[in-house]
Order: C-alpha cells, then structure tokens, then sequence
C-alpha cells in the first residue's frame, strides 16, 4: 500500500515549490504534479480518511465515494491537458494559481465536513482571481475585481448558512441537505452563485474571456463544476433546480447568438450545458445523476478543447472577434478540426462525447414525464449546436476570408487538443469506461446510448438546425457580427456600483462637508468665544435681541442699540477680572452649590423609605448566608 | 512555407457541401418513414417531428435573438469604460 496524502494537498503545497524551479526541470515537475496527484488518488480507498478535531468539530478532510470520484479524476486529467497547453508560458503566477485554483476545487469535492469545504471553496476564488489577474491587462483587472466581489458575496451566504446549520442540527457533516430551514436555503444561494444560476450567472461571461489564454481553460473546468457537484450531493432531487438548470439551458443561447467575442460565446454555451447537468441535479432519479455525472465528465474535456482552440487563434493572431476572424483553415487547419471535434461533441453528434452524457439527462427527463423542461432541453441542444457547433467554427476558421495569415500554434498545444479531442472521439465511441465509474454504474451499465431511435432522432435534430442556419446565412437573415457588447445582469451591478458611488461623492459628501463644519468649525468657535466672558456674550445677545425687537415694533432709537452693541463687540472679551467683584463671586458659588444639592438630593426624595427596606433584605440576606455557612461547617464536622 | 489550404475559396466545393447538407436531411426525414422511434411522449413518434423542431426552434431563435434581444441589450464597446 502506498502512502497517500489528501489530494488537495500535493496541487496546493506542489503550487508554492513552482518559483523555485527553471527550464526543463520545471517543465517536468509542472506536467508530474497532476500525474502524481492522480497516483495518489487511485491508492486512497473509499471511506473517510485524514479526520482532525477542531474545536469540538470533526474536520473529515477526505471523503471518497463514487460521487467525489468522478470528479476528483476529471479534475486531475483536465489539471494535466492545461498544464500542457500552457507549458509553453512564462509566468509564474499563472501556474501557481492554476494550482492552487485546482487544488482548492479537489479540496472542496473530497471535503467531507462544510467548515474545510468552505475554506477550500473561499480558496478556490483566490486562485481563479489570481488567473484572470495574470492577463494584466487594465479590462482584466476590472473584470477580476468583478468577478470577486460577486464569489465573496456568494461566500458569504454559504457561511452564513453554515453557520445557521450547524447552531441547528449540530453537525458539520456535509452530505444530503435537502432545502428545510434557513441555513440550507442560504447555502443553497452559495453554491447557486458558483453554478452561474440565472441573474446570478453574468460574473461568468464577464469574467472568462478576460482571463489568460490557458487561465480561461482551466476556470471552465473548475468553479461550475465544483458547484454542480456539491450540489448533486447535497440537493440530489430538489424541484426547484429542474426549473433553474432548464432556464440556465436556454436563455444563455440567444445571447451566444448575438455575441462578438468568440470566448465569451463559449462562455454563454458553458452556462447553458451546466444547465443540463442542474436539470439532472433537479430530476434527482439514479439515472439523471449519472447523467449529470457524466455530462460534467465529458463536457470538462469538450468545453476545455473549445477554449484550447479558441485560446489558440487568440494567441497566434492577437484576435477574439468574430468581426476580425474568418478563414483561418488556410493556415491552421489542425486547430480547426480540433475545434470541430469539441463543437461536434457539445452538439452532442453521435460518436462523440456530448452524445452519449447528455442524452442520460434528456431521458431522465422524459422518464419523469417533465415535459415542458424535456422541450426545452432539446430546443437548448438544437441552439448549442448552432452557436457552439456552427457559430465559433464557421466565424474563426470558415465565412469570409479576414485576410489574417499565421501558423498552427506551438506543438504543446497542438498536442494537449489532440489528446482531449481523442478523449472526446473515444467516450463518445465507447462510453463503458466512463459509464462504470459513474455513481450508479448499475443503472448506467444498463443504458444504451446508440439505438436507432436516439441516433436518428438526434441526427434529425442537428442536421435540421444546420439547415436552418444555411437558410439563414444564405437569406441574410442570419445576424451579423457586430463591434458591439451586449447587456447582461452585470449591467445592475456594474451601473448600479457607479449610481451608488456617485451618491457617496455628491450628496453624501457634501452632507459630511456641512457636518464637518458645522460641528469642528462652527459651533467649537462660537463656544471658545462664549467662554471667553460669558456676561458680555450674553450682553451682546440680549442686545441683539432687543435691536430685532425694536426694529419689529418700530420703536425709537434702534441706532442707538446698534452702536453700543458695535461697541460691546469691539471691546470683546473685554477684562473680565473687573466686573467680578470677590463678594458676587461668592454669591455665584453658593448659588451653584446650592443648585447641585439640589440636582442631588431631588431624585432621593421619594426613594427614601425604599433605601431602608434594602438595608433591611441586604441585612437579612447576610444573616441567611451566615447559617448556610454555618451548617455546611456543622456537616463538615460530623463528616470529619 | 507550407502551401495554404484553399479548398473552400472555390464557389463548386461549398455548393457540394451544400448538397450534402441538403441529400442528408432528406434521408433522415425519410427514416421516419421506416424506423420506428420509441419515445417517452406521443409526440416524439410523429414523422418528422424533431426534423421540423429543430428547424423552427433554430430560426425562432436566430430570428428573436437578432429582433429581442439584440434592440434590447446591445450597446456600444465603450459602453462601461
């Protein structure tokens, strides 16, 4: 038996070692990290491991079942085909937050107690930060700074329930939930901002393109599918996700449809597979968890090879745009048909990877009778294959010719596409490996995903929609690419950040300018020229009021009142010593003391008779303590 | 340099990927005719039904994708700079 360590840990330590290391050596280790993780993770066996006692709480670092197994071997195979793509970089930061990033995500899928999966969950946003960060570029940042604020928030919820949940039932133990109570529905709200759940989604589109080239690949995997998973295990069969996951499928396709920026469009298409698997989440049947399983297994890989061959043409000709792209087949033709591969895969054509994963979900559907969601999910999978599998294709390497003449990329790159577009091709050919390690692989053993019904109704399906899009390229009906961005519900945040910033510097400020001189101005002075001699202040106040008086009732001499209160001011504060006379000082005195004896004895009056009455229970109190006393003594004697 | 691949600049190569389009969605009508498709609800049996969904849905959703929400949402780049 090998020795094994929690799989979390040889990507997160492994990250802080990369600094250190240069060249080929680096290279090796970079590429061994994710091999040996793997190693590592075939020799833990299934059942609770690396429990630590933490303030009354038990941290069950490792849980392995089939359920985290899944994911715990995409997690490592995706880590590998990233780091490979991306070998050819130099920057440090982007490996390190690769790592820590995956790390954190491994964390969170063997986290068996919700205290370390909300440390790794928190983790897991400092990474992907870190990643979009790396692109330094100024609209990156801002996107980075976005994108944490949102996940913080969405952090902040999960606490919060697991806080509430733990004061509840006690138990830190992360398993079925099920939505009852507040603490699960706030944790509900966590995860369902990491899904990218409608409304709550815009971080990912805004966010995505705008990390690294390789950084884009390695955030697909990663933080959707974290949450896809936790939530499968902890609201497996929960309604209201059916609804969710069948939105999140379809609303994200007509933005694809109309975006520029081929990334981002994948990025919609990302939404709209999670959708699948939330559906299936929803359904909560043996057979739609495995299908959400699977389809996290295969769509990793696929969506992976998009962004690989999309980060390929961005990185060889500096251009996303489907405005600026156009007949790249000329000259990288091996990118384009490892792009066709992923898009052929999303689509979901037979023999290929979507294929065989999505339809589980679709019949889970049908087999529950949800038919309104089972419509949906199939007009979802005609408008992935027309964004996805038509749309980023035909714009980056087909329509018009942009003139853009480059090369296939570096080999490592070529090399990471070739290995996932061959997984895509071989699950999507022969599915019983991936079939025996989903959750139920009873249930999966019996599924048969190529019968003449479901190929043919799913050829008729893909070939109709590539005959729509024909028609309507040729008919001009078909949208054209536009230098344009469109609005999303980021818009409320983005806007609403400035109309909020903009009340802080106007109103709000201005309110704190007055307030400042009002109270460390204003009345500070007029106080330190009031105590200056208080008797010819109030001398000049009472003139003043006798001026405004005999203005008001026109009396005579109004001038006259004027210039004395002129003179008055001119003199101020005048000599005080003069006008105080030892005698009245006296009598001042003794006028406050007698106020203060007052002030002090007028409370005391009526309590008077009460005070004695206290003295008397104080008193009784005591004696009673001195008997107790007294008899405990006794009972020690007679013990003695 | 490697010769660039120039297959689809000829106007008869698209016409054929054309019709191969065209040939293959009319045997895959077709097949309704033949073979019978076992689904969970009635309609998933009628002929051609996911032929003509596919269709509609794509161009419904090309077609209120471009009028909706195009005139609702779209803006210009420099829109939040």
């Amino acid at each position: 038996m090998i020795k094994t360590v929690p799989p979390a840990l040889i990507f997160i330590l492994g990250a802080f070692l990369i600094p250190f290391l240069r060249g080929k050596v680096k290279s090796a280790y970079l590429l061994l990290l994710p091999v040996l993780g793997f190693i590592n993770l075939i020799n833990i066996p299934i059942g609770t491991h690396w429990v630590i006692n933490f303030l009354d709480f038990n941290l069950v670092l490792v849980k392995v079942d089939r359920l985290s197994l899944v994911f715990g071997y995409i997690f490592h195979l995706i880590a590998f085909i990233a780091i490979l793509y991306a070998i050819h970089v130099k920057n440090d930061i982007e490996y390190w937050s690769a790592f820590f990033y995956s790390g954190s995500a491994l964390g969170v899928t063997f986290a068996g107690d919700l205290i370390s999966l909300f440390c790794f969950w928190e983790m897991m946003t400092i990474g992907s930060v870190c990643l979009i960060l790396a692109r330094k570029t100024k609209k990156s940042y801002a996107a980075a700074f976005r994108y944490s604020l949102i996940h913080v928030t969405g952090g902040l919820f999960l606490l919060a329930g697991i806080i509430i949940y733990a004061n509840n039932t006690g138990s830190i133990e992360f398993g079925y939930l099920g939505l009852n109570g507040l603490g699960t529905y706030l944790i509900f709200i966590g995860f369902g901002v990491n899904c990218a759940w409608p409304i709550i989604h815009a971080w990912l589109p805004d966010a995505y393109p705008e990390a690294t080239i390789a950084g884009t690949v390695v955030l697909s995997a990663f933080t959707t599918k974290t949450a896809v998973y936790v939530l499968a295990r902890a609201y497996p069969g929960v309604e209201i996700l059916i609804w969710i996951g069948a939105i999140m499928a379809v609303f994200p396709i007509f933005y694809a449809v109309i975006e520029n920026d081929l990334r981002r469009v994948l990025s919609y298409s990302l939404i709209n597979q999670v959708g699948f698997m939330v559906v299936g989440i929803g359904i909560g049947t043996e057979m739609s968890l495995n299908g959400t399983a699977a389809h996290a297994f295969s769509h990793i890989l696929y969506k992976a090879l998009l962004f690989m061959s999309m980060g390929s043409v961005l990185h060889m000709t500096g251009k996303i745009n489907g405005t600026d792209l156009g007949g790249l087949y000329k000259t990288m033709p091996l990118t384009a048909v490892f792009c066709m591969i992923g898009a052929a895969s999303i689509s979901g054509f037979p023999l290929f990877s979507g294929f065989i994963s999505k339809s589980m979900i679709i019949t889970a559907s049908g087999e529950g009778s949800y038919y309104i969601v089972w419509f949906m999910l199939i007009f979802a999978s005609a408008g992935v294959f027309h964004h996805s599998g038509i749309k980023i294709p035909y714009f980056a390497f087909f329509a018009h010719d942009s003139g853009i003449r480059t090369k296939e990329p570096p080999l490592n790159m070529l090399i990471a596409m070739g290995i996932t577009a061959f997984l895509c091709i071989f699950i999507g050919v022969y599915p019983y490996p991936l079939y025996s390690i989903l959750p139920y692989p009873e249930v999966a053993a019996e599924f048969v995903p190529y019968t003449a019904s479901h190929v043919i109704t799913q050829l008729q399906l893909l070939f109709f929609s590539g005959l729509a899009f024909t028609y309507l390229m040729l008919s001009g009906i078909y949208p054209k690419e536009m230098r344009a961005i469109n609005l999303d519900s980021d818009w409320f945040y983005r806007k609403g950040a400035r109309a909020f910033m903009w009340v802080v510097d106007n109103p709000l400020a201005q309110l704190s300018n007055q307030m400042e001189k009002i109270f460390l101005d204003y009345i500070p002075r007029s106080l330190a020229w009031f105590s200056r001699n208080p008797l010819a202040a109030g001398k000049i106040a009472s003139d003043n009021i006798i001026l405004y008086l005999s203005k008001m009732l026109n009396l005579a001499h109004p001038e006259q009142v004027k210039k004395r209160i002129n003179r008055e001011k001119k003199i101020y504060p005048g000599d005080i010593i003069k006008h105080w006379p030892i005698g009245s000082t006296v009598v001042w005195v003794t006028l406050f003391l007698l106020v203060y004896l007052l002030i002090y004895l007028l409370p005391h009056w009526d309590s008077n008779g009460s005070q004695g009455g206290h003295l008397k229970s104080v008193t009784a109190s005591a004696i009673a303590h001195q008997s107790q006393a007294d008899d405990q003594f006794d009972t020690e004697l007679t013990d003695f | 340099m490697k010769k660039e691949l120039t297959i689809f600049d000829k106007p008869e190569n698209v016409k054929k990927v054309r019709i191969v389009l065209y040939v293959s969605c009319a045997i895959l009508f077709i097949c309704d005719l033949f073979i019978h498709k076992h689904g969970h609800f009635a309609w998933e049996e009628w002929i051609g039904f996911f032929s003509i969904y596919g269709f509609v849905c794509c161009v419904g959703l090309v077609v209120a994708a471009k009028h909706i929400l195009r005139t609702l949402v779209k803006r210009e780049e420099d829109y939040y700079d």
